[in-house]
């Protein structure tokens, strides 16, 4: 188990008080002044050293993307932009940070936008977080009467802090999506190139970050890139925040190394399974977007980017959603379909038309009105889905499916085969291709 | 995607204005954007109307929005429509959210829906009194506290059919309740099992400046490291000899100067005597003394050098005139540059031109 004291978020279940004063004695805020005069390339080349990936899902490298950013202004301001717009089903640990730990992220704003030379950034936050967005800005307000942001600040470093919300997309976790929200449009992703870093919001060079990432920085340069790398396995350093959800004992948020096993993130925090280790059926360990991974296979599989990708799925936001042998895996995977039916923005066809389609497809499948060539027929349209879209939202919505397939086909074939074995007055239908 | 559409005419209202503290609201979210992107603000109004007007979007208020951030209706129309938090329909006093994605499910939120099914009846209908009305969404992001629902601001998490059948009594009855989770956990902790952020010494403000220690020793590291590289600069810049003195005497305390003869009170050497001294013919020594060979700088052999090292070469803490008994100022004087070029002849009768 990860000791407390190499924890980052040291308020992350709100025991103590959230206000700037308390942050201070957590140790938020401590010399920040002293890292920004190490300069803009030490604070990124140490964030690199570091080797932290980013905790939105896709684990690009942190340091690496805000080197992306142009050292020279060419008359244009850049732009930080903050995705905390936290909408992926099973995460909810930007939350946590937002409403306990607050001081971590805007310390960690300011020092994300000294390195890329912005002097504004943004925090896109989802609109349901009523109650997070009151509380994270209470605590702008603080480091703002505080002076420890602002255009006359004690860091020497003119930096504006806005918090910006949204009204329940969850394609605008994507982050030129993000942007088109964030200029008043609807919420529909981007053609890339160019690349934000390039053309951002409003035009502009822009990197959007995680909450978590962000909230990271500080703690990372404070205590050494070295520290930080030191956790965890190679290529899978440092701590993360795992939001257990689903069949265990004690659903929770806790943050702990990565690359610790499953079987020890559930034993250590969560009680164990429900109903013992026999009974755990499926594990989807990154969010509703990656596929599932069966009772075997992920026991004691290491909880990191590489490990779980080799196991076909991957860490995404290391949401972990436990399945035991009492869920009915074909209506769970058909309810997650749906959700990405609900959530398509109707940009691109493949996506637009095909989250419905599987989504009814699936339903029927559930209840076993549906023929066994079908399954085939599913596998197929998924990976026309796959790849053929602007944003990866299509890759989302079809690498569930296509876990259930790949793990749960005879499930699938069970179902139907006892359907077809009883007399029904309705036909079977079949899906139009 | 789903199809969303305006509310029917007859119970559009007539008008919308921004109540006065809402216009000032307006104003400062406008000013959180650049000039000219005044259209930022959009999502932030359309909500803030939509709190005024109890819960729902009306018409009037998407065209007074668009009117007021200089759009055209269309582009705040298509915001409304897009964004599923805008309500386009009236809902009730107390609209009820409720989760119905995987997390939630598997946790029991079918209980929960059977619940809302039996006490506030179809999903998108106020309930006959006016106080509830519930919609399906999908995931609100607090998966640990499964399965919750969000009443107008608030999340209700950790429900239970006896606690949610309570929740929905109290809320009836006008009676304060209590958001968040309604099983006694304060957020999302393993509920009555934290093992993790129990050490004191996170919050007694130990951990302020602790960091600095690191810093503290790179910093010495980097001046010693720092020192180092400045002598390396300056052998660099003056590097040593090869030998201590490499056979001349000029290197060491018993070296025969002009300088330290006459600090010894000694008369400098006068150009007819320096003259006569260079005259090989009249040296007293024998020509083939070793010391009166001119050695080389250093024992890397170029030319005639002496077939046995160490040999015509002092050493350190011997007297480095060469041969007892050869006054000082004859051969290890030649200092015409030619000691080190043990084949050239100075003809010293030859002038310098």
């Amino acid at each position: 188990m990860l000791q407390d004291r190499d924890r980052i978020f040291t308020n992350l279940y709100g025991l103590q008080s959230p206000d700037l004063a308390a942050a201070k004695m957590r140790g938020n805020w401590d010399g920040t002044k002293f890292l920004l005069e190490k300069g803009r390339d030490w604070i990124i080349d140490e964030m690199k050293k570091s080797g932290l990936r980013g905790r939105g899902g896709a684990g690009f490298p942190t340091g690496m993307k805000w080197s992306f950013m142009p050292k020279q202004s060419d008359g244009r301001p850049s732009y930080l932009v903050v995705n905390a717009d936290e909408s992926e089903p099973g995460t909810c640990k930007d939350r946590e940070i937002m409403r306990h730990d607050p001081h971590l992220l805007i310390e960690g704003c300011l020092i994300a936008s000294f390195a890329m030379n912005a002097n504004a950034a943004y925090i896109y936050i989802r609109g349901e977080y009523v109650a997070e967005r009151y509380a994270l800005q209470k605590a702008i307000d603080e480091a703002y009467e505080a002076r420890l942001i602002g255009q006359d600040n004690i860091h020497g470093f003119p930096f504006e802090l806005y918090l910006h919300h949204g009204a329940g997309a969850y394609i605008c976790g994507e982050e030129t999506a993000l942007l088109e929200s964030l200029e008043g449009k609807k919420g529909m992703p981007r053609l890339k190139p160019p690349f934000p870093a390039n053309m951002g919001l409003y035009g502009c060079p822009t990197t959007v970050n995680n909450v978590e990432s962000i909230a990271v920085a500080g703690t990372i340069l404070r205590r050494g890139a070295s520290w930080f790398s030191a956790i965890g396995r190679p290529n899978n350093v440092g701590t993360k925040l795992f939001c257990v959800s689903g069949h265990v004992e004690k659903p929770c948020n806790v943050e702990e190394a990565m690359g610790l096993t499953f079987r020890e993130l559930i034993d250590t925090h969560c009680g164990g399974i429900r109903g013992g280790w026999d009974n755990l059926l499926a594990v989807i360990p990154g969010g509703s977007s990656v596929p599932c991974v069966p009772a075997h296979e992920i026991m004691d599989a290491y909880m990191d980017f590489d490990t779980l990708r080799n196991l076909k799925s991957g860490l995404g936001t290391a949401a972990v959603i436990v399945m035991d042998k009492s869920t009915d895996i074909v209506r769970a995977i058909t309810r997650i379909s749906y959700f990405y039916k609900h959530e398509s923005c109707g940009q691109c066809t493949p996506c637009r038309e095909g989250t419905g389609w599987m989504w009814r497809v699936l339903t029927r499948m559930s209840e076993g009105r549906a023929q066994r060539r079908e399954i085939d027929m599913l596998l197929e349209v998924s990976t026309q889905i796959e790849g053929h879209t602007i944003c990866a939202l299509g890759d989302a919505a079809a690498w569930p499916v296509q876990g259930l397939i790949r793990h749960f086909r005879h499930e699938i074939e069970k179902r139907i085969d006892d359907y077809a074995a009883n007399p029904h007055s309705e036909s079977v239908m079949l899906a139009a291709e | 995607m789903a199809v969303r559409r305006l509310a029917p005419d007859d119970i559009q209202p007539k008008s919308f204005a921004f109540s006065p503290e809402n216009e000032i609201f307006a104003q400062e979210q406008i000013a959180k954007y650049p000039p000219g992107r005044q259209a930022s603000a959009v999502i932030p109004l359309l909500w803030r109307a939509q709190e005024q007007t109890g819960g729902w979007l009306p018409r009037k208020a998407i065209e007074a929005i668009a009117v007021r951030l200089d759009m055209p209706d269309i582009r705040v129309l298509e915001v409304a429509t897009f964004y599923t938090m805008f309500n386009l329909d009236p809902v009730g006093k107390h609209f009820i959210q409720f989760c119905g994605t995987t997390p939630c499910a598997l946790r029991g939120a079918g209980e929960i829906k059977k619940i809302l099914e039996r006490r506030v009846g179809e999903q998108s209908h106020v309930s006959a009194d006016g106080n509830f009305s519930w919609l399906e969404v999908e995931c609100l992001g607090a998966c640990c506290n499964a399965p919750m629902v969000q009443i107008n601001h608030d999340y209700y998490e950790d429900l239970a059919p006896e606690n949610f059948e309570k929740l929905l009594d109290d809320l009836a009855a006008g009676r304060p309740v209590k958001p968040g989770p309604q099983s006694g956990r304060r957020s999302s902790e393993p509920a009555d099992a934290v093992k993790t952020l129990t050490d004191p010494a996170l919050y007694d403000g130990s951990v302020v400046g602790a960091w600095r220690k690191r810093f503290e020793e790179e910093a010495i590291k980097a001046v010693e490291t720092g020192e180092a590289a400045n002598a390396t600069a300056t052998a660099a810049a003056n590097p040593k000899p090869a030998k201590p003195d490499a056979g001349r005497a000029i290197g060491t305390e018993s070296a025969d100067t002009p300088a330290k003869r006459v600090k010894e009170g000694d008369a400098p050497v006068s150009a007819a005597e320096r003259k006569d001294a260079a005259d090989q013919t009249r040296a007293s020594v024998d020509q083939t003394s070793k010391g009166a060979v001119p050695t080389p700088q250093s024992d890397k052999s170029y030319g005639a050098t002496p077939s046995k090292p160490g040999s015509g070469q002092a050493t350190p803490d011997a007297p480095t005139t060469p041969v007892a008994g050869t006054p000082p100022s004859d051969a290890p004087a030649r200092r015409d540059g030619s000691e080190s070029k043990p084949d050239v002849v100075v003809d010293p009768t030859k002038k310098p031109s």
